[in-house]
């Protein structure tokens, strides 16, 4: 019932964006609504004319008509095949950064020292922008697979994908790890358990519940960085270039590049609903201690 | 008290124990020249207002903090030679369960840790399950019972070793008055049919008088032994002995040396 209640909202609230993109289609002003002198105006209100803004239908149409004319198969089939690409991109992306994350809390955690002497680069390290270190990683590739190493391009945008995956998984584990009572502490330490038995029998089982959102942000930040580093390294078969592609043709087929658009959005929704499948697995760590 | 022949057996040994933290603000003598030993099989309890140093003194026996001066022995070894060979079981105030584990899970884990095979591991839970009474309850998850079912998990735990020592740190201290007459009279029954030692920490003196063969009185600043008070009771703590004269009697033999009357001797011996 509750189930079914929040499937209806989601509905709901798709319907009603649907809504407001035709309405404002309807109504607003064709060129937009512009202020001041000629040469330095100012666009208050969108453009509502059809090549800045195509009704949702011709986006539906679109997806189903051939990719570049003639035999190529429909948009709807190339963007899933190219959304299906990056989402194998930004899955190693986000196992990659899993794991780093894990082992750099696990660390922090172990050792004041290393906490002391990691946690501030972890912070600072999601201040560059991807922009600026994306052909950073890109040229070192390039150069380590000229050297007679193995290092794909995907490879590249995989790892400016774990770039942003590994700070949320890195700060909620360290905060999990961190998480149980002293009690429990003592209790181990009563069994005469060593670091390997309390990280698995405690320490880890009591993070669940703050790594299950850490790894749903990560899922998301993988996504994004590998549709942004597509972009930014230009390459070839993934979503992100898809867009930037179909967006440079926007003027002509107005309603093409909506096509990536989906797809990058239902690329998003699939990386965190396999998370939350996997939280289903876990659902007796999250209960509480207290009688409910 | 017996000398000599017995020394090897005492559960817990303690001669001129002390504990001092190293506070923000200096240092804070939370205990000092703790004399006691306690017997196998016997049960003790240990009382006194906030600060005299009964948790610490517990927490000392069990070497989850190492005693700053005195020596301190359980079954004959240093206490932290008696933690790594588990040779006593502990309780706290709150359960401590994890919630994540079933009761069942919850009694086995130190059996895990200590990789019992498996077979021999089910067997002894259930037999654990039926002593606290639990028998239908082992595949449930800690929030779905009451807090005084917890309790009982938790000293099923305690329990799974087989120690001959059990510790015990104000376990009903957050139970209501019902739950906690109840569990005194099982753990009476448990300790009995298990034949180990306790040392108990409660802030009751009814609790302490029911269940005890000595109380400990305990004083702070510095926290130390003030009293002991021995408990004639053995073999007959049941229902009408919480109505019985020479129970109220020893309550009030406790309630005075806890309050009253400068303080005596400063130890038994």
């Amino acid at each position: 019932m509750r189930r079914w209640r929040a499937a209806g909202w989601g509905a709901v609230g798709i319907l009603v964006l649907a809504a407001a993109w035709e309405l404002y289609k309807l109504l607003g002003p064709a060129q937009g609504l512009v202020v001041g002198a000629e040469g330095s105006e100012l666009l208050l209100l969108p453009r509502t004319h059809d090549r800045a803004m195509p009704h949702l239908w011709e986006m539906g149409a679109r997806l189903l008509a051939p990719t570049s004319g003639g035999d190529t198969p429909p948009l709807i089939v190339t963007v899933a095949g190219a959304a299906v690409t990056t989402l194998g991109t930004a899955a190693v992306g986000w196992l990659l950064g899993v794991l780093v994350g894990g082992l750099l809390a696990m660390l922090m955690q172990r050792s004041r020292l290393a906490e002391l002497g990691l946690l501030p680069w972890i912070v600072v390290s999601q201040t560059v922008p991807l922009i600026a270190f994306a052909p950073v990683v890109n040229s070192i590739g390039t150069q380590l697979e000229r050297g007679g190493g193995v290092w794909p391009q995907w490879f590249s945008v995989a790892v400016i994908a774990s770039y942003l995956a590994f700070f949320p998984v890195a700060i909620g584990l360290l905060q999990g790890l961190r998480s149980p009572d002293a009690i429990h502490r003592d209790l181990m330490r009563s069994y005469a358990a060593g670091y390997w038995q309390t990280l698995i029998r405690l320490r880890l089982p009591a993070a669940v519940p703050h790594l299950l959102p850490a790894l749903r942000l990560a899922a998301a930040n993988a996504v994004l960085g590998a549709v942004v580093a597509e972009v930014s390294i230009g390459l070839r078969g993934g979503i992100g270039r898809m867009l930037i592609q179909l967006a440079g043709q926007a003027s002509s087929d107005p309603a093409a590049p909506w096509g990536p658009t989906f797809g990058a959005i239902a690329l998003g929704l699939v990386a965190a609903g396999s998370v939350a499948l996997m939280a289903l697995g876990l659902r007796n760590y999250r209960r509480g201690e207290e009688t409910a | 008290m017996e000398h000599g022949r017995a020394d090897a057996v005492h559960a817990v040994e303690a001669s001129g124990v002390g504990k001092v933290f190293a506070g923000r603000s200096g240092e804070v003598v939370a205990l000092t020249d703790v004399d006691l030993t306690v017997r196998a099989g016997e049960f003790v309890s240990l009382i006194g207002p906030s600060g005299c140093g009964k948790s610490t003194l517990l927490r000392l026996i069990a070497d989850l903090d190492g005693a700053s001066s005195g020596a301190l022995t359980v079954f004959g070894k240093p206490a932290h030679q008696a933690r790594l060979d588990q040779d006593y079981g502990i309780a706290f105030q709150q359960a401590g369960l994890l919630p994540w584990r079933t009761v069942a899970e919850n009694i086995a884990l130190p059996l895990e840790l200590h990789r019992v095979g498996k077979e021999q591991r089910r067997a002894r839970v259930a037999e654990l399950a039926e002593l606290v009474h639990l028998g239908d309850f082992v595949d449930r998850h800690p929030d779905q019972l009451s807090g005084g079912m917890q309790q009982r998990v938790a000293i099923a735990r305690a329990l799974a070793a087989s120690p001959k020592l059990l510790l015990m740190d104000e376990p009903f201290g957050a139970l209501d008055e019902m739950t906690r007459e109840y569990l005194q009279s099982e753990l009476t029954r448990i300790a009995a049919e298990t034949g180990a030692a306790v040392v108990f920490v409660t802030h009751s003196i009814p609790e302490a008088v029911f269940l005890s063969d000595r109380v400990v009185v305990m004083s702070p600043r510095p926290g130390r032994i003030t009293d002991i008070v021995e408990m004639p009771f053995a073999g007959e703590r049941d229902e009408a002995l919480r109505e019985s004269p020479a129970y109220f009697e020893r309550v009030t033999a406790v309630r005075e040396a806890l309050h009253g009357a400068p303080v005596e001797r400063a130890n038994e011996r």
